[in-house]
């Protein structure tokens, strides 16, 4: 499907501190609203910040398309996030969008999504999709810590949420990959979609492979363009490299050299 | 009254001086969105060479302050599937479409603009003898003088149309270089290409980029840039194309001003896609506010009395 791509000042509605390292932007466009998948990301453009040359990438969170509204869930990481989580109500930032291909429509009901880190952020978006598609997947999300967790009731109400924290403070205590639902001899999935750190989607994407499970992940490579004239998000894949941000973000696991 | 901001280039006439950079515009396409192709004065499209290339492992960029590295390495499908492929669709475009054509050695670059001279709509190339990014020749081509006006040569043999010669900033002096692609046969300079550098992970005690180092774009580079571009100008006789950190219409007419008689805007395309038709305007209005006729009077006319 081609999308047309828009550059729009959206109006900040909303900017909600989630916790000290995450927050999550609400955006108004003004313009027609463009179809948006989950999956999709934007390119965001960090205004009055010297040291962020570059625009940045987010995954859409979650969208409300009749009030042509999207969201944004953002982990601090460095000066280009911490500048975005300074937005105020009314401030207007500059997006391409929407970028990238999506998720692909499962063939089963079997269905799980595990995230981690700001991985979780397309995760949302992904479950309300799958729930009009009269599917409500297991959810498994991976914090570092109980108050590090947020948004499981928005999560838990499109599917059934499981999560883990490295100090088990909430949830099971450890990794995703290490959750008691992955460690069972058969699963009960038959779609696996992933994103999260690098090490953790080849962990999952290993785990898939054993059970035979159908795996889609989504990428995070460093961006420069986001719209596929640069060439330096590339990844191997079945045929040749690949741009992250067009052919991707998300590719089959089957397709990636992993 | 209506300001002229039509430039001739070795007998092309662009209708305005802003183009845009090999490698940061893809083959137009991933623009059609953004902007319309026909409000350019011409667009170079991405690195063509003899075979399929793969370019370099990942990571291939660094942000860098104002600026970023690349090493993307060449990266493209090969001529063939070019000119199979890639050309019907942009010889669409209600602008001149210029090939950068690259290569390893002299007879691949020879290769590569045979078969593009035999595309009609396509009426300059523009030789990258400058490429940071690539082990064998490439760069070489650009750093050597006698290399530069022996490839030069070699494909002035074979290409009947405008030749131009884009040079790397990575040499001692930028002026014999030029002289020496004017005297195997260049009708336009084009400069510059990114600067090597280098980008260092502190944390993890490693390169950011696979191949270690890179090429520097970007506000960064612009003064060097500049500087080349003015040295150059006066040097030889041929037009030059000016780019290198252009962001604004501001920065492109410092590039004229310094003797470019049109510029390329390159890294900004990412940054704001739209980038290069608000430069043809900004140019507009320049004229305006100074009530200059023609775009023509400012190439070069720096004044350093
Ligand atoms: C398609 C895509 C979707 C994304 N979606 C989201 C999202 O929904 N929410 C979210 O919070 N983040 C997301 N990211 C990651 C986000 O883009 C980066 O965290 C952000 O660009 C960091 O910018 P900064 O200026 O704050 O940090 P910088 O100063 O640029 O970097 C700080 C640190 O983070 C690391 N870093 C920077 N960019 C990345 C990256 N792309 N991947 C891994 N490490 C990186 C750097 O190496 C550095 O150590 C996404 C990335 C991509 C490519
Ligand atoms: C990602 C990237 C890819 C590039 N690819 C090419 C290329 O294929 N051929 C070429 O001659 N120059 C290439 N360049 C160099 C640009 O055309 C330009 O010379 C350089 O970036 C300086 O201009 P700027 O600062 O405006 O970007 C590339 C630059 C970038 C950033
Ligand atoms: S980020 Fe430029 S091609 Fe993907």
């Amino acid at each position: 499907m081609v999308f047309k791509k828009n550059v729009e000042d959206l109006t900040v509605i909303r900017n909600l501190r989630l916790n000290q390292r995450h927050f999550l932007l609400e955006l108004q466009s003004e313009q027609p609203f463009s179809l948006l998948l989950p999956g999709q990301f934007v390119q965001a453009l960090v205004k009055d910040s010297p040291s962020t040359f570059l625009r940045r990438p987010f995954s859409i969170h979650s969208v409300d398309i009749p009030n042509k509204r999207f969201r944004l869930l953002i982990q601090i990481k460095g000066q280009g996030t911490r500048h975005l989580s300074l937005l105020k109500e009314g401030d207007k930032l500059n997006l391409i969008y929407p970028l990238g291909n999506s998720f692909s429509i499962p063939t089963t009901k079997d269905v799980l999504l595990v995230g981690g880190g700001c991985g979780v952020a397309p995760l949302l978006f992904l479950a309300q999709f799958l729930n009009q598609q009269k599917i409500r997947p297991v959810i498994l999300l991976g914090f570092r810590s109980q108050e590090e967790t947020f948004e499981i009731e928005e999560y838990s109400k499109y599917g059934t949420v499981f999560i883990t924290t490295d100090d088990g403070t909430a949830g099971e205590k450890g990794l995703v990959v290490d959750h008691s639902l992955l460690q069972k001899e058969k699963l009960d999935f038959r779609k696996i979609y992933c994103c999260g750190p690098d090490a953790m989607m080849k962990s999952i994407a290993r785990i898939a492979r054993w059970h035979k499970i159908d795996c889609e992940v989504s990428l995070e490579n460093t961006m420069a363009c986001g719209f596929g004239v640069c060439l330096c998000c590339i990844t191997p894949t079945d045929k040749g490299n690949e741009r992250v941000c067009m052919e991707g973000p998300v590719f089959n696991t089957k397709r990636l050299k992993w | 009254m209506m300001r002229d901001l039509s430039v001739d280039i070795a007998g092309l006439t662009f209708r305005n001086p802003v183009t845009t950079a090999s490698g940061t515009f893809g083959y137009g396409e991933e623009f059609l969105d953004f902007l319309d192709p026909g409000q350019l004065g011409a667009i170079f499209v991405k690195a063509v060479t003899a075979k399929n290339r793969d370019g370099n492992a990942y990571p291939r960029m660094a942000e860098t302050t104002g600026g970023m590295l690349n090493s993307v390495g060449l990266q493209n499908k090969g001529v063939d599937h070019f000119c199979r492929e890639i050309y019907p669709k942009v010889k669409k475009f209600d602008t001149y479409i210029i090939v950068n054509v690259s290569g390893s050695t002299v007879e691949e670059y020879v290769e590569v603009a045979e078969q593009i001279n035999e595309l009609e709509k396509v009426p300059a190339i523009e030789l990258n003898i400058s490429c940071p990014n690539v082990k064998l020749g490439g760069m070489a081509f650009g750093t050597v003088p006698a290399m530069a006006t022996e490839v030069t040569a070699a494909v002035r043999k074979v290409y009947k149309k405008v030749l131009m010669v884009k040079l790397s900033p990575n040499v001692t002096h930028i002026t014999d270089i030029a002289k020496a692609v004017v005297e195997g046969g260049a009708d336009v300079i084009t400069l510059i290409n990114t600067l090597l550098g280098m980008a260092i992970d502190a944390e993890r005690r490693r390169p950011v980029l696979s191949t270690i180092t890179g090429g520097l774009s970007g506000p960064a580079i612009k003064p060097v840039a500049l500087r080349m571009v003015w040295q150059v100008h006066k040097a030889v006789a041929v037009p030059v194309i000016g780019l290198g950190g252009i962001m604004n219409a501001t920065d492109a007419i410092e590039f004229i001003l310094a003797g470019a008689s049109a510029i390329q805007v390159g890294t900004a395309n990412f940054i704001d896609p739209q980038a290069s038709i608000k430069i043809v305007e900004g140019i507009r209005e320049y004229l305006e506010r100074h009530k200059i006729a023609s775009i023509k009077e400012l190439v070069g006319a720096l004044r350093t009395e």
